[in-house]
């Protein structure tokens, strides 16, 4: 693309002929404000919070969608720019329902942070409130539109990004809304509960449905307490403490838990494992065969819900596999209730999870008495700190035993192209008898949204494709659907970056935060001895001792599951 | 009277979509939930954005219209005079919040242009009868007089 020079604030500076104001000055050190931006998504330009001065121009210009042009003189903060971005602010406030303190999102809120910033101490404007009921019909999300101001970030990234179009605007002037269509609930309406527009909503318009309060009851209930751990959240949950991205933080986290009183404390990466030795066998069965290819990880409950609704008729190409979640869950109740000698129901079985959607997962029929409650990332930040545990200063301590062991396969699940390397190292293995040196496939890496890899696994070309969000995943299942998919195996996930970009992590999404969260995760890998799951001594006992063969009856029982037609919405053909 | 298959089969995808919707309504008197999602399947246009396009634009029905049609005049001099506000008042008073007919299919309210009374702005017109220079608790007894309350 060819170059032009602008100047930002008296200086010269390199743009793209054609770039976005607002690109140009985030990539010089200039944070513009903006309330309805965000790279990925199109541009609205609709809270006007983003305006700038261009030379020559008599009107402020919106920096998000106002394009740079050779030698354009632009200002981003003269008197006259604040100013109109106080006022724009006040707009926006004026018919705000402004109960900060009580609200999910209190500090937590970009609203509220600029209407700090730019010191508005009242709100001069009596406009028309806003007066609708919150809905909380959904099993994942709150949505209270009396707290929407309009950016689209969430119908962008529901619509544009996941093409799910579970939610849209409607009506027009005062009475316009974000709501699912036909006066539906968020229950009723075709959401997958990926949670992505809650990390997309600058207010508190859109939040994940607490479990706080449930497990506070739990954990003084009397009950034997067990929490498992998804693969991300040793990789974010530092941030909820002032850590910068990227630095893991396990010992801390399973210590905050033991300090909440939990008994044990397991890793769902030590279910990881499992679920690459059972998808592991399954695929190359499926290979072998040559039946139901190209095979699905079905590790994200926002995928499979999406897959349900619209590409019921393609369900067959899904892994019979559960998510790790499910299988530590069911592991939980059948083989450690029954070596405790407990009665499962006198467990209370907590997951920490990066994801608004597993909290619709454990509610499926079939993990029914399973997972108890599900926290994500952002609200066990907020039970510890609840708690009055010192985080950052606690001694750091290590999972129990028999689930707590896993390997660095497992570690990679949460973050995109994790789950189908840590597949592909044991599959090379499965299918060779060997055990072979190459436990790194590179290909797979990355923050692009598809990606593909082709790997020689013992004389056989394995062709395989990783995307993350769903509009990506759409184009293969259309493939597939038409018969034209080349692919042999496939791993997808809703999230951008996969779990660490989870609708339950602390935000901003920023794709350098997650490429650093996923670095962590790298990093657990290599510095461990084990690197692929098969080789995990703790699942291979579990294996002898209870589970008997991979793939086998009991495995099939407690390990897998079955999926449902869920053409509610009349949209999938 | 057409089908809605036959309808559609005029039409191609969602550039036509606003003269789509038009002449449905034309034909059925308003837009059916079971229409629109005919519509969606047939064109394979997302609900959200038919509903959107439904909604946007106040002369598209969404229920058949009720037994009583309210006008609210949104005109200039009603306007100034705070249309609004009674907007809001028959809202509350009917339940509507955003629907167009009243659950018991007794009223439906319209939003429209000058209707020719400027000078008792702000108006509201009940079937054929123009009631003029309307406050919050005329309208609340213009209601409450057809409802019999
Ligand atoms: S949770 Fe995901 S599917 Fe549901 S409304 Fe938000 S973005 Fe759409
Ligand atoms: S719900 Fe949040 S993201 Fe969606 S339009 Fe409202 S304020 Fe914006
Ligand atoms: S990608 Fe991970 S965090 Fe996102 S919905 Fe799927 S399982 Fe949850
Ligand atoms: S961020 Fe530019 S107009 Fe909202
Ligand atoms: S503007 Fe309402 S009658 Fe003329």
């Amino acid at each position: 693309m060819a170059k032009v020079s602008v100047n930002l604030n008296g200086e010269s500076v390199e743009a793209d002929d054609g770039e976005m104001i607002i690109d140009v000055a985030r990539r010089n050190g200039i944070d513009v404000p903006h309330l309805c931006w965000n790279v990925r998504f199109e541009r609205i330009g609709a809270c006007r919070i983003c305006v700038v001065e261009v030379e020559g121009n008599p009107k402020l210009v919106a920096s998000c969608s106002t394009p740079v042009k050779a030698g354009m003189v632009i200002k981003t903060h003269t008197p006259r720019i604040l100013e109109a971005r106080r006022t724009n602010l006040e707009l926006l406030l004026a018919n705000h329902d402004l109960s900060c303190t009580t609200c999910a999102k209190n500090l937590k809120c970009r609203l509220q942070e600029y209407a700090h910033d730019f010191m508005i101490q009242e709100v001069p404007f009596s406009g028309k409130r806003k007066r609708e009921e919150v809905d909380y019909s959904s099993p994942s999300i709150v949505r209270d539109n009396n707290k929407c101001i309009l950016c689209e970030q969430c119908v962008q990234v529901c619509n544009k990004i996941q093409t799910v179009y579970a939610i849209g605007l409607q009506n027009r002037g005062f009475k316009t809304r974000v709501a699912p269509p036909m006066r539906m609930d968020m229950n009723e309406s075709a959401c997958i509960n990926c949670g992505q527009c809650v990390v997309a909503c600058p207010t508190g318009a859109l939040t994940e449905k607490s479990s706080i309060k449930e497990v506070i009851d739990a954990l003084n209930s009397g009950k034997y307490l067990i929490a498992q751990t998804a693969p991300s959240i040793r990789a974010t949950l530092g941030e909820c403490f002032g850590l910068p991205p990227g630095v893991p933080v396990t010992g801390q986290m399973v210590s905050a838990l033991r300090d909440l009183g939990f008994q044990k404390v397991f890793d769902t990466n030590f279910a990881a494992d499992i679920t690459i030795i059972e998808e592991g066998t399954e695929f190359i069965k499926r290979f072998k065969e040559n039946r139901s290819l190209p095979m699905i990880t079905t590790c994200c409950p926002a995928w499979i819900k999406f897959a349900e609704q619209f590409y019921y008729q393609e369900l067959h190409h899904m892994s019979s596999c559960r998510s790790p979640q499910a299988i530590l869950a069911s592991l939980v109740k059948t083989y450690y209730a029954e070596k405790m000698g407990k009665d499962p129901k006198d467990i209370v079985l907590i997951d920490i999870m990066p994801c608004t959607a597993k909290k619709f997962e454990i509610l499926r029929p079939e993990y029914k008495g399973e997972a108890d409650y599900v926290l994500t990332t952002v609200e066990l930040a907020k039970l510890i700190k609840q708690y009055s545990i010192d985080f950052l200063n606690l001694p750091e301590s290590s999972f129990d035993s028999p689930m707590g062991e896993s390997t660095g396969a497992a570690d990679i699940f949460g973050q995109t192209g994790g789950v189908m390397e840590a597949a592909l190292r044991s599959v090379a293995d499965l299918m060779s008898g060997q055990d072979l040196q190459r436990v790194d496939y590179v290909n797979v890496r990355g923050m692009e949204t598809m990606k593909e890899a082709e790997v020689d696994l013992g004389g056989n070309k394995i062709k395989t494709c990783i995307v993350h969000t769903l509009g990506e995943a759409r184009k293969l299942m259309d493939q597939i659907r038409a018969g034209t998919s080349p692919y042999h195996f496939i791993e997808i996930m809703a999230c951008y970056g996969g779990c660490v970009g989870g609708g339950g992590q602390p935000g901003p999404h920023r794709k350098e935060i997650l490429e650093k969260r996923a670095g962590a995760l790298r990093k657990e890998d290599s510095d461990k001895k084990i690197r692929k799951s098969h080789q995990n001594p703790d699942a291979l006992r579990l294996y002898k001792e209870y589970l008997g063969e991979f793939g086998g009856e009991k495995a099939h029982k407690l390990l897998h599951t079955t999926y449902t037609n869920r053409c509610i919405i009349k949209k999938c053909k | 009277m057409k089908t809605i298959g036959e309808i559609i089969s005029k039409y191609r995808d969602r550039s036509d979509l606003i003269d789509l919707l038009s002449e449905v309504q034309e034909e059925y008197g308003y837009l059916s939930e079971d229409n629109m999602r005919i519509i969606e399947q047939s064109l394979d246009i997302p609900l959200v954005d038919i509903y959107g396009v439904a909604t946007f634009y106040s002369s598209f029905k969404l229920n058949p219209a009720g037994r009583h049609i309210i006008r609210v005049c949104k005109g200039t001099a009603c306007h100034v005079k705070k249309a609004d506000m009674i907007e809001g008042v028959l809202d509350d008073l009917l339940g509507l919040r955003d629907k167009q007919t009243t659950e018991d299919g007794r009223f439906t309210l319209e939003l429209v242009n000058c209707i020719g009374a400027c000078a008792k702005a702000p108006n509201i017109m009940i079937d054929d009868k123009v009631y003029g220079e309307l406050t919050k608790e005329k309208a609340e007894r213009i209601i409450k007089e057809f409802t019999g309350q």
